[in-house]
């Protein structure tokens, strides 16, 4: 499968800001850099859409865009959380009113397919159109579903996306889990190891396509998810039988993208894989998410496609292994090379 | 062609019957699972009928072996998925590659409803073990430790199609060799939250449902769960009781029409019916049954319906929708439906659609109002939802 085109919605404004002076965050989260959406969507539409609806539709277009392609033959994306300000909205309301006096757009809003739903209503795209909302496989769901449907013979293009958005109430809430530290300072996230991370969000899409084309960013070989493996060494091992067959050892992979997110117990299962192979990571990016892989794929793509690396100089990946675990339950590899 | 994906076992929990003889029992005798709310708490109560699961959470807890204090989603997805992997009987089921892919549409909201008034007042208040499970993905998780299932596991939410798109990417994975065996179906509990959306909405009906009747009013929502148990070829071969029915097609179409509403030629409709014709390689004259989506809302009935006679039009196959017995169970009802029609190739049956009086104007054809004893081959499944997710199965006797 190629990646043919690869667009982000994320806290940082683009993959040449992460050369000249990456954007970074202080506290328990990052945000998201929000385009100028009237470029994108009609301002009509715009109006009636909530943050995330907005963010993954650019997303979205840009991609397509990128990609020249006017309509993709399956819209397929993953959601962790789905449409989280029009839940709230929705629910608080039901709460506050005693179930009386309640509006429908916000329930009608508040479905996890809205955004997919309303890419295929802006492309007017009447073909398959599917919603993963599995936590920290959300995303390599749909990846892995365009994968099916290519072995099927079923489509040769696809826009996938990962998208999740912070609102006030969910990050009150997730940060009653320990989840995130106080005083975080994201672009020191990563060499810092310390209790607790900082949350993300954002929305990233892809074009993927079966043929390679000019323009491919690069060609994804192989992806695997390990659900709550017994032991770490049960991935690693994991990764090692993925490697061959892909007729590839440890020495042909220049760089390691990995999901690292500052926290001390969940980084210790990076170090399992730490070989003499350049590592990089995302998560000082666009923060820790359940979709963040999605970033994460954004990244490795543009860095096969432009032959640099953020924070690295001189290194010209041909071979990228994206490794990501979220909470220590998902993982997921992924093996990219240059086209 | 294509290797062939078998069904090797059924579980469905439903307001007709807590398992798949009690629902057949209940689609045989015409009983209808609606009445009064009595378990789920709401102003609602005694104004709308609901077709609940007749437990409550703790008779659920003990029957799945989990504690009473999970989701009502969680329970109900556990109970069924445990009954379709012991219907299916595989020997030897550690040797095998096997996933748990389920759908739902709301996950944990049963529980975060609760949560939701005291965390409102104050966002260090409320018990965290209430929202703990509020992710979509976490009642799969629970019914996948359960199983022990840990190869694959993923959930899809597609509004009221979810689980049809569960079934059909299992029989990819199982085509694509990623996987032998997979539980695939669905699962909604009734909650506060989408009682109340749709009843923003008005198209709740105040009576017991009337799918594809002229003076329909709207629909009745319902809860359960159904799951299938999907086999690869080579599974299939170690079964003691040997398959009788195939996934033989399917398709998912957008209507990209409206948010909610359906076009009113069934656009989407209309491309995931013959998309799943299509893939199995079947004529409109082959199929003995149409289990409708017919939610009993004035929209949707005349969209499907207008679709079903631009495709049928030769020769219309007795069609029911059974959610006159088990309402509208939205992200369980693929699951349910596709249980439902497994068993209709099984039995030999083909359900009435209860409660119809009057014909439709806009349609040249009727539902079946009564049992039918017949040989039935081919069975059509449409599942429709917002986001325009228009989903089809077909399901085939194995010859």
């Amino acid at each position: 499968m190629y990646i043919r085109s690869a667009a982000a919605v994320s806290p940082q404004a683009s993959f040449e800001a992460l050369f000249t002076g990456a954007a970074g965050y202080q506290g328990e989260q990052l945000s998201c850099i929000e385009p100028d959406y009237t470029s994108y969507i009609d301002p009509k539409l715009i109006r009636r859409m909530s943050r995330i609806i907005k963010m993954g539709t650019a997303a979205a277009v840009e991609s397509l865009k990128a990609a020249g392609l006017e309509q993709p033959e399956a819209i397929i994306t993953g959601t962790a959380y789905g449409c989280l300000a029009d839940t709230d909205a929705f629910l608080s309301r039901l709460v506050e009113f005693k179930e009386e006096l309640l509006s429908p757009t916000a329930f009608i809003q508040s479905t996890h397919n809205t955004v997919a739903g309303q890419i295929a209503l802006l492309l007017k795209c009447h073909r398959h159109n599917n919603t993963f909302v599995h936590k920290g496989f959300s995303f390599e769901s749909a990846l892995l579903e365009a994968r099916t449907m290519m072995g099927e013979n079923e489509i040769t293009t696809a826009l996938v996306g990962g998208v999740d958005e912070i609102i006030p109430a969910s990050h009150a809430l997730l940060r009653r889990f320990g989840l995130y530290r106080a005083n975080g300072d994201s672009l020191r996230l990563v060499n810092e190891p310390a209790k607790g991370t900082m949350a993300g969000e954002g929305a990233a899409f892809f074009v993927v396509d079966t043929q390679q084309s000019a323009n491919s960013l690069a060609r994804l070989d192989a992806l695997q998810t390990w659900y709550k493996p017994s032991t770490p060494n049960r991935v690693a091992d994991g990764i090692n039988a993925l490697l061959a067959e892909q007729g590839i050892e440890w020495k042909d992979i220049d760089l390691i993208v990995a999901g690292r997110n500052g926290d001390t117990g969940d980084d210790a299962l990076y170090d399992l894989f730490k070989k003499d192979i350049p590592e990089t990571s995302f998560k000082q990016y666009c923060g820790e998410y359940p979709t963040a892989t999605a970033f994460g794929l954004w990244l490795a793509s543009h860095i096969l496609h432009e032959q640099r690396v953020p924070g690295v100089e001189g290194l010209k990946p041909r071979r990228i292994l994206l490794y990501n675990h979220y909470q220590q339950t998902h993982h997921a590899a992924y093996l990219l090379s240059a086209c | 062609m294509s290797a062939p994906v078998y069904i090797a076992g059924t579980g469905v929990i439903t307001a007709i019957g807590n398992d798949t003889a009690a629902n057949l029992d209940a689609l045989r005798s015409g009983s209808a699972g609606m009445g009064p709310i009595r378990w789920l708490e709401t102003r609602h109560q005694g104004q709308l009928p609901v077709a609940e699961v007749k437990s409550s959470n703790e008779m659920l807890a003990e029957k799945a072996g989990l504690p009473a204090h999970f989701s009502r989603t969680s329970l109900l997805s556990t109970i069924a998925a445990k009954e379709a992997l012991q219907n299916a009987g595989i020997p030897d089921l550690g040797k095998w590659r096997t996933g748990f892919l389920s759908a739902n549409t709301v996950g944990g909201m049963d529980k975060t409803e609760n949560f939701y008034p005291a965390f409102l007042q104050n966002p260090a208040a409320g018990r965290l073990r209430e929202v703990v499970h509020h992710e979509c993905g976490a009642a799969t998780e629970i019914t996948a430790d359960e199983l022990g299932i840990q190869h694959y596991v993923t959930t899809i939410s597609t509004a009221c199609s979810s689980s049809a798109n569960s079934i059909f990417f299992a029989a990819r994975m199982i085509r694509q060799g990623l996987l032998d065996v997979a539980v695939a179906g669905g699962v909604d509990a009734l909650t506060r939250f989408t009682l109340n959306g749709f009843n923003t909405l008005m198209i709740l009906d105040s009576q017991f449902c009337q799918p594809f009747d002229e003076n329909r009013r709207g629909l009745n929502l319902g809860e359960g769960a159904g799951y299938v148990v999907l086999v690869s070829e080579k599974v299939a071969a170690t079964l003691a009781n040997k398959p009788e029915v195939q996934l033989s097609g399917w398709c998912n179409a957008n209507d990209a029409y409206h948010q909610t509403a359906s076009s009113p030629d069934g656009t989407g409709s209309y491309l995931a019916m013959q998309g799943a014709l299509k893939k199995s390689g079947l004529k409109p004259g082959d199929i003995d049954y149409i289990n409708l989506h017919g939610t009993g809302t004035q929209n949707n009935d005349v969209a499907e319906g207008t679709a079903i006679s631009k495709l049928f039009a030769e020769a219309y196959p007795p069609m029911s929708s059974t959610k006159s017995f088990t309402g509208h169970t939205l992200g369980a009802s693929g699951g349910i439906e596709a249980v439902f029609s497994v068993l209709s190739i099984q039995q030999g049956l083909i359900y009435p659609n209860l409660r119809w009086e009057t014909q439709m104007k806009e349609l040249p054809f009727a539902p079946v109002t009564t049992l039918q004893e017949k040989k039935v081959e081919h069975v059509l499944s449409n599942s429709f939802g917002f986001g325009g997710n228009c989903s089809s199965l077909i399901f085939s006797r194995i010859n």
